[in-house]
């Protein structure tokens, strides 16, 4: 416990190393024990299978893998390099377990020992399943698995394209089922189902497929199904990996997959848009069968002219209802020509009657138009005429002068009826039956008879004041 | 007419027998005039003929892919699936 008893020790440590005559202990490089321990790790361990949990999986740019092997109580690094990760069957991942053969080295540098893996393997059907399911839950967690990127597969596809081996059962059932319901054209792509590369054939198979152009030098197919028989879980493993999934995805046609049997469920079947339980379930699911459809098309066929033909002989039915309910042509005839017949009889005899009518009138006007209807009134007018000059005869102004009666007129022709009217004219006028004659009054000389006109104007109504 | 023997032609089987389906209810149901019903007859006719023309024409053919050089396809042969030709 105290520093005295380890001076006591024999071996005594001095403050300067010494070496002891006759001690072959001498002090080693750690380059030389690193050398040593090397030598004897690699003798002793030159080949070893250990069995552990992968950890701190990390993929080096140069292709090298570099993880650590673990258990609940120890790990040990491990490095795999290129060309055996090129041959790795699965893809490495923490968490899985692994059975890992190879040798044991040691790394001077840091001191430290690893083995260098040859070959790696899951570690048993457990560690596969639990591989499987870490898959799973990530390509999931990528929604590559989501209900809604699911397509409806075509109902009648003119080309099926199949992914799987073109020999076995698999492509005979497939064929003969797809012949027994609907003969299609089917083009077969030819795929390693199982072991090394047969993953990347299926998804290179299906990959081209989804990228053939319509129109091209192969038909594009509507529909792709990707099969294999029943198997052990190692013998579907490329169907559970993640470039086949991923190829299912993304493929451009719906796909069904129909890998193993009922019971086993693979992970290109979460990515397809259907999956078949089995392969012959496959062409029932990619094709309807064709004689029913046959009988359908008959069906409705039947149905058709059966719709079409009601109404033509109800519409014939209806018609010949209306014909008989209308009345005979000659009747409609008989009765206008009645109708006609009784307005031309009516025509003619309003004419008739009219012409009887207007000579009626006219017999009527023509007897009163005789020439008494204008000799009479002239008649009448001269008897007027005559009786008016009669009187006018009677009153004549100057028929008093035929009797001896003068009329007195003064030089502008006035009629001068009183003595002391006269008296006042030196010249009057005196008019007879037969002329004028010039008088002076008094003593005035008579002019010689100069103007008998103007006393000739006397008007007779001054003459009949004479009287 | 002749418009729509192009789009009956275009048509997947599908649409054409539900097409044809639709003509043959829409003639049961009777509520189509007569002059209608005749155009739509002639054209559930077209349609059931294109229908029929597809289940005709179904045959099977089948066929490998044959990979070109750079691994596109680049053609196909008939296959046997019994020798795996």
């Amino acid at each position: 416990m105290s520093g005295p008893s380890f001076i006591n020790d024999d071996v005594q440590a001095g403050l300067v190393a010494r070496g002891n005559p006759g001690d072959n202990a001498e002090p080693l490089s750690i380059t030389e024990i690193s050398a040593r321990l090397k030598r004897v790790v690699e003798d002793r361990f030159g080949f070893v299978r250990l069995r552990g949990e992968l950890s701190g999986v990390k993929l080096a740019a140069s292709g090298h893998l570099y993880c650590r092997l673990k258990d609940e109580n120890a790990q040990i690094d491990a490095v795999m390099w290129r060309g055996s990760v090129q041959r790795l069957a699965f893809r490495p991942e923490d968490g899985i377990e692994v059975v890992a053969s190879g040798k044991l080295t040691t790394y001077a540098g840091r001191s430290s020992y690893q083995i260098v893996i040859e070959s790696m393997e899951i570690a048993g059907e457990g560690a596969l399943l639990a591989l499987l399911e870490k898959t799973k839950a990530r390509l999931e967690a990528e929604g590559l698995f989501r209900p809604e990127r699911k397509r409806p597969l075509p109902f009648l596809p003119r080309t099926i394209g199949v992914v799987t081996s073109p020999t076995g059962a698999v492509i005979r059932d497939i064929l003969h089922r797809l012949a027994d319901r609907f003969p299609s054209h089917v083009l077969v792509w030819p795929v390693l189902v199982q072991g090394q590369g047969s993953a990347e054939q299926i998804a290179t198979a299906i990959r081209g497929f989804s990228a053939l152009a319509p129109g091209g030098p192969v038909p594009r197919p509507d529909l792709v199904i990707v099969a294999r028989g029943g198997g052990s879980i190692e013998d579907l493993w490329s169907f559970n990996e993640e470039i086949v999934v991923r190829a299912i995805a993304e493929c451009s046609i719906p796909v069904i997959s129909a890998v193993g049997h009922e019971t086993d469920t693979t992970l290109a079947d979460f990515a397809a848009d259907r999956r078949a339980p089995t392969p012959t379930a496959a062409a029932e699911m990619a094709v309807p069968v064709r004689a029913e459809l046959a009988a359908t098309l008959d069906e409705f066929a039947l149905r058709k002219r059966r719709a079409i033909l009601r109404p033509v002989s109800l519409g014939r039915e209806r018609l010949e209802a209306r014909v008989a309910r209308l009345p005979r042509p000659e009747v409609l005839a008989a009765q206008a020509a009645q109708r006609l017949d009784d307005l031309g009889e009516r025509l003619r005899r309003g004419l008739a009657d009219r012409a009887r009518q207007a000579d009626g009138h006219l017999q009527l006007a023509s007897v009163r138009l005789t020439p008494a209807l204008l000799t009479r009134p002239m008649a009448q007018r001269q008897d007027k005429l005559d009786a008016l000059d009669r009187l006018r005869l009677q009153l004549d102004p100057r028929a008093p002068l035929r009797r001896g009666y003068v009329l007195v007129s003064d030089s502008s022709g006035h009629v001068v009826k009183t003595a002391a009217d006269a008296r006042r004219h030196a010249l009057l006028t005196l008019e007879f039956e037969d002329g004028k004659l010039e008088v002076s009054t008094g003593d005035t000389p008579p002019p010689a008879a100069k103007r008998p006109s103007k006393s000739g104007k006397s008007s007779p109504g001054e003459q009949a004041e004479l009287f | 007419m002749a418009e729509t023997s192009d789009t009956i032609a275009g048509m997947t089987f599908e649409d054409a027998l539900r097409a044809l389906e639709d003509v043959v209810r829409k003639l049961e149901g009777g509520e189509v005039p007569l002059d209608e019903s005749i155009t739509l007859y002639e054209r559930g006719e077209a349609l059931r003929k294109h229908c029929q023309a597809r289940l005709d024409a179904a045959q099977a053919r089948i066929e490998k892919i044959v990979a070109g050089p750079d691994g596109q396809p680049s053609g196909t042969v008939p296959l046997d699936p019994d020798r795996g030709a």
